[in-house]
């Protein structure tokens, strides 16, 4: 019943979806193109779902098609059709065909969604991190990254091919957690810790999102997951755990300036005035979560953070003179 | 044939004279449909109380906080309202308007003496410590038993103004669907009511 | 201070009208204008149309805050709406669309069209109808004042605590939201109570439940939907107001409240709220499909068993949008195959509208375009909708464009182009009157065209990794094309509504009246004149059976056979009543939105007293008498 043209035309739609999966998109950020165990699962249902909607789609469209093609009114012949009052068969089948074909999808669906869910580590040593949600900023603390516990914000390193657990929790407004190229996505709630887990397949970088409204800032609530290599990584652990201690006048100048300055605010527990930990500072690769790291892009981030991040509540640094605001930047930038 | 009566005509015959009408007839259908949109309404409300019943924070707890005995006089007094509003209606399809009356502001009365009490019970738990704001668990329990309240209040400032203008209009066609939907409604807070004394007081007792 | 002033002012010169202690022939004047009539008007029809058009203004206004969304977002880091403004201008484009503009429009819809349909006079209760439509008209106007007084809300229709509440918005914007829906859920809930009594106690004889048309049996489930899901918004907004206004600790962790209670309560109501605004749209697709194919509709009791499972596992299925919060594999798992279930009763539905199709005579009238663009698109919209019941692949697609798309697919596709058929189609019936068909076709093609490369891409934004509810996204990751493409295709929506706008207003100014059955239909509309007289039917007719109308104009009558002598016709009496109590409600509204209790104390008395004077006031209606009613259809005819 289904000529070879409505078979052409199905096969046209199959060929536009597989052009926009692949053609488009970012490899950082792109759900189609996982680099994970969890988006690739994921990504496995949402292929299925996608072929048996097509399926439904293109068996409604070709009848959609011959119908109006083949019954349209035409001209000088007028007729009153048949009035047809329903077909039992009819019924029975298009009840019935759905119901298997949601069956075939309901079965791997309820077996991802447990094998996704349980997110408890099964041995001690797992990667175990905690990550909050700030008005609109993420803080990362790694409770036992090779026995070192230690906090950072913004960027996530992990391991390549190991599990890395998440405990999610949230201190001001709901924010959620969203890694597409790995994985989606878990909610930050005030008041409930939620969990998670992740791995990442490949070394790179992956774009992080938030995808619950959470203020004016919301948009440009971004961080980066970085995936190395075991052995980089636990050089990166070192470098984290390892204070850094300026070596250069300006810099033990802008250090003093810091701590006059920022450590209220950045070394706090107080969650309404709380800022990023940035004793690290020299080793992100962004400002603010998203701009490119550079002298320029940090001085107008320092100088009004609201203009750059709306919403953001960092005050205003701008009554430091020109040499003070030089030493204070030349000491965040090279504090590794 | 309904529409030969005027509203404002009196009953000869008892029977049911609620729906004698057809503005009765769809008065009463509506009446019971905004009845199960109160339902859900007050399930919303248990709901949240259920969910946040444990979140003290530090004040008085359930089991500090309950007096059966209090309760179980408000309740007392509150069944029994339902029941002389049973009665009045009663009254009204035997068309015997003066026992209506009685009925009805025994009824109120009743309704009176349980708010009394449920306002006691407030002013004491706020003496200790148990306020709208002092909690989650303060906020639900006033939420909800205040809201359940909220309706006993209407519900005598409604059947009292039922009271004034059947005194002055007598019984007729248009009073008797008015009268029997507020006693429909009365029933209901007595319904909700014994959910609230199993839900809120007695599990709040067990623990 | 200065609000209570003007409250004062207002109640002064309320009770001066109501007294009468005012220029007595002032009065008259007004009593007799036609805005007077309007205000006061118990008639289902009037009603219909004034809750017809204040949600089409409602529609433009959401519309430009849609098309300001797509400015912004037409490139990269774009700075014309960012921050809160463009968090502003979502929320409302969420709010207004679904609570302003959809709701409205359908309940006009419902109000004109289904008293005729089932051969009633009018509704069974119509000062309950008029108090819902003013309870509506002044909550939407409380929530779009808050664009000029203190800042519109801004935490997404969805209106999530924390966001939401005091300690991190402490503007006033959520509370207009809270207040404006409140008062508009009010009439909401009315309106659905009065539709079931209706559609129960005022069949006219032989209409039995299972001769009922297709869109009077979604108005059916629709009104049920209503009846028991509004109840769950009332309570979360009630409780927002206490956390937001007293303090409570209802939503705040601090004080041991959760913020998913209110996920729970909005969507409880907030699913349901999806089929409140399909289903009728449902109904209207099979009215115009059976009616410009010539045919009965096709398989019409497993249509009617389709709406009713559908609208009861709308109550099953809330947490599918809740699939991210954490509530655990079990949860997720039984929620998701509850949501692909409706799947299967939707499923039914569309086979049922293309088997009535077939073997029919199809007139491509503009009502039917609608209908016809309406198919593909929904399904669309329904098989990406079985796509997010799948929780692991919900976890990508939550709160991202894909989202977005899925939800415009059944709310556009569905909901706006069906109102746009039922506007075409039932325009003799509200103004007597024909929209112009060419003018209508361009409308259809340029919003259908508009609407798809509006909303197609937006699929793969989502894949993409573009969260919904952003103002801006950066350079460099793919999105930039997919956004432009997007942004075109709102000229295109842009363009067929002005057309339509145009059309209305060509239509208005144009002196060429419809005949009563301009499309040769099925139902009981159609056999009374257009416009429809006051009392709807000088005599209820006779119902034998399904398509009442056509099968009379089959056996060779000239109409409905009458099931009532002529005689005098009962009408409600108007009553200003409803205005002055939505104007207490709006009073309260706005007293606790400025937070000044007193203020809202007197809306409120202005309510209880409204209430309290309506029990007192004995009001029997007046009589239309026949000589009155053959008369006027004399006039008509001389006329004709």
């Amino acid at each position: 019943m289904v000529s070879r043209q409505h078979l052409s035309r199905v096969l046209s739609v199959f060929a536009l979806v597989a052009f926009l999966l692949a053609g488009c998109g970012d490899p950082r950020l792109n759900a189609l193109q996982p680099k994970g165990t969890a988006g690739e699962q994921q990504l496995d249902l949402i292929m299925l779902s996608i072929y048996i909607m097509l399926f439904v789609f293109a068996v409604v469209m070709a009848i959609f098609i011959y119908v109006i093609v083949r019954f349209r009114k035409r001209k000088g012949v007028s007729r009153t059709p048949k009035q047809v009052h329903g077909s039992t068969l009819a019924e029975i089948v298009w009840t019935a065909i759905p119901i298997i074909l949601l069956a075939i999808l309901a079965v791997p669906t309820v077996k991802t969604t447990f094998n996704l869910g349980s997110a408890q580590p099964k041995s001690a040593d797992a990667l175990k991190i905690k990550v909050t949600g700030y008005q609109y900023w993420w803080e990362f603390e790694y409770l036992n990254a090779n026995g070192k516990r230690f906090k950072t914000a913004q960027e996530l390193h992990i391991p390549v091919g190991k599990k890395v657990y998440l405990e999610i929790y949230g201190k001001d407004v709901l924010h959620s957690f969203w890694v597409p190229a790995l994985g989606g996505k878990m909610d930050v709630i005030p008041g409930k810790v939620n969990t998670m887990w992740l791995d990442a397949k490949k070394p790179g970088e992956y774009q992080g999102k938030c995808a619950e409204l959470c203020g004016a800032g919301h948009a440009l609530m971004d961080f980066k997951v970085y995936a190395h290599e075991q052995a980089d990584f636990d050089k990166w652990v070192a470098q984290m755990t390892t204070p850094h201690k300026p070596t250069t006048v300006a810099e033990k100048e802008g250090e003093k300036i810091f701590k006059q300055n920022c450590l209220s605010c950045h070394a706090t527990a107080d969650p309404k005035i709380k800022g990023p930990d940035l004793s690290k500072f020299g080793t992100r690769h962004t400002i603010a979560g998203f701009l490119p790291k550079n002298e320029k892009n940090l001085e107008k981030w320092l100088k009004d953070p609201e203009s750059v991040k709306p919403g953001a509540r960092m005050p205003k640094i701008n009554y430091l003179n020109d040499q003070e605001m030089k030493s204070l930047m030349e000491y965040l930038m090279n504090s590794k | 044939m309904a529409s030969h009566i005027h509203p404002n005509d009196r009953p000869k015959q008892p029977g049911h004279l609620e729906t004698a009408t057809f503005e009765g007839k769809n008065k009463v259908l509506g009446f019971w449909l905004f009845l199960g949109a109160e339902t859900v309404l007050f399930a919303c409300l248990f709901g949240t109380y259920l969910a946040l019943r444990n979140a003290n924070m530090g004040g008085p707890t359930t089991q500090q906080l309950y007096d059966l005995k209090l309760v179980g006089l408000a309740t007392f007094f509150l069944l029994t309202s339902s029941l002389t509003s049973v009665l009045a209606m009663n009254a009204m399809n035997r068309l015997k308007q003066g026992a209506m009356q009685f009925w009805l502001g025994v009824t109120v009365l009743l309704g009176l003496a349980f708010l009394i009490l449920e306002i006691y019970e407030f002013v004491h738990y706020v003496h200790e410590g148990h306020t709208f704001t002092s909690s989650a668990f303060g906020s639900s329990f006033y939420a909800l038993v205040g809201t359940h309240g909220a309706h006993v209040t209407f519900g005598l400032a409604w059947i009292m103004t039922l009271m004034i203008q059947t005194a002055r209009r007598g019984l007729t066609y248009e009073m008797a669907p008015k009268l029997f939907v507020s006693s429909l409604y009365w029933h209901f807070i007595d319904v909700v009511w014994v959910f609230i004394f199993t839900l809120v007081y007695l599990l709040g007792k067990v623990g | 201070m200065g609000t209570l002033l003007v409250v004062l002012v207002l109640a002064l010169f309320l009770a001066a009208i109501l007294t009468g202690g005012y220029n007595k022939d002032f009065l008259e004047r007004v009593r007799h204008s036609k805005v007077w009539d309007w205000l006061t008007t118990v008639d289902h029809k009037k009603i219909g149309i004034m809750y017809f058009m204040s949600g089409f203004f409602f529609l433009l206004i959401g519309g430009l805050e849609a098309v300001f969304m797509r400015l912004q977002l037409i490139v990269p880091n774009n700075d014309l709406f960012t921050g809160d403004t463009f968090n502003k201008l979502l929320t409302m484009h969420g709010t207004t669309m679904i609570f302003l503009a959809a709701m409205p429009m359908i309940f006009g819809i419902i109000n004109v069209v289904m008293p005729l349909q089932i051969g009633a006079r009018d509704v069974a209760f119509p000062f309950l109808n008029s108090l819902g439509f003013w309870a509506f008209f002044f909550g939407g106007l409380l929530l779009n004042l808050s664009w000029i007084f203190g800042g519109a809300p801004n935490a997404g229709w969805t209106s999530y605590p924390s966001l939401a509440l005091m300690g991190f918005n402490p503007g006033p914007g959520i509370d207009y939201y809270v207040l404006g829906l409140q008062i508009s859920g009010i009439g909401s809930l009315m309106s659905g109570i009065n539709f079931l009594a209706t559609i129960i106690n005022m069949r006219t004889p032989g209409m039995t439940f299972l001769r009922m048309p297709m869109f009077t049996w979604t108005s059916f489930v629709t009104s049920a939907l209503l009846l028991f899901a509004m109840p769950p918004l009332t309570v979360g907004l009630l409780l927002l107001m206490f956390d937001r206004v007293f303090g409570s600790a209802f939503f705040d962790p601090a004080l041991g409240g959760s913020p998913v209670i209110w996920q729970h309560l909005f969507w409880i109501f907030g699913h349901p709220e999806v089929y409140i605004v399909i289903l009728p749209a449902f109904g209207i697709m099979s009215e115009v499909i059976s009616t410009f194919s010539k045919k009965r509709l096709f398989g019409y009791t497993s249509m009617v068993f389709a709406t009713v499972v559908i609208g009861f596992l709308g109550f099953m299925v809330w947490v599918h949008h809740m699939f991210t919060v954490g509530l655990g594999p079990m949860s997720n798992s039984i929620f998701a195959v509850a949501t692909m279930a409706i799947g299967v009763p939707t499923g039914i539905k569309v086979f049922n509208w293309l088997f009535t199709m077939w073997g029919g005579e199809l007139h491509f009238k503009t009502p039917m375009l609608w209908a016809v663009g309406f198919i593909p698109t929904f399904v669309m919209g329904g098989v990406t909708g079985v796509m997010l019941a799948v929780p692991p692949a919900d976890f990508q697609y939550h709160d991202s464009y894909f989202v977005v798309a899925h939800f415009h697919y059944v709310l556009v596709g569905g909901t706006v182009f069906a109102l746009f058929a039922g506007a075409y189609y039932w325009w003799p019936k509200m103004f007597g009157k024909l929209l112009d068909d060419r003018l209508g076709k361009w409308h259809f093609w340029l919003f259908f065209i508009g609407y798809h490369l509006t909303f197609f891409p937006q699929h793969f934004l989502g894949l993409f990794g573009m969260p919904r509810r952003v103002f801006t996204y950066q350079a460099g990751y793919g999105l930039e094309s997919l956004n432009m493409l997007s942004s075109i295709g709102a000229v295109g929506m842009v363009l067929g509504t002005i057309i339509f706008t145009i059309n209305v207003i060509k239509t208005a100014r144009s002196k060429e009246l419809a005949p009563a059955d301009p499309w040769d239909g099925r139902t009981l509309e159609w056999s009374v004149p257009s416009p429809v007289p006051e009392y709807n039917f000088a005599q209820l007719p006779l119902v034998r059976g399904y398509d009442a109308f056509w099968i009379e104009k089959q056996a060779g009558n000239k109409g409905m056979a009458p099931a009532e002598p002529l005689g005098p016709i009962h009408m409600p009496s108007p009553s200003y009543i409803p205005v002055i109590m939505s104007l207490g409600l709006f009073i309260a509204g706005y007293g606790f939105v400025a937070h000044a209790i007193p203020v809202a104390v007197i809306g409120i008395a202005v309510v209880f007293i409204s209430m309290f004077v309506r029990s007192f006031q004995q009001d029997f209606g007046y009589h239309i008498e026949p000589e009155e009613i053959v008369g006027s259809a004399k006039a008509k005819e001389v006329k004709a």
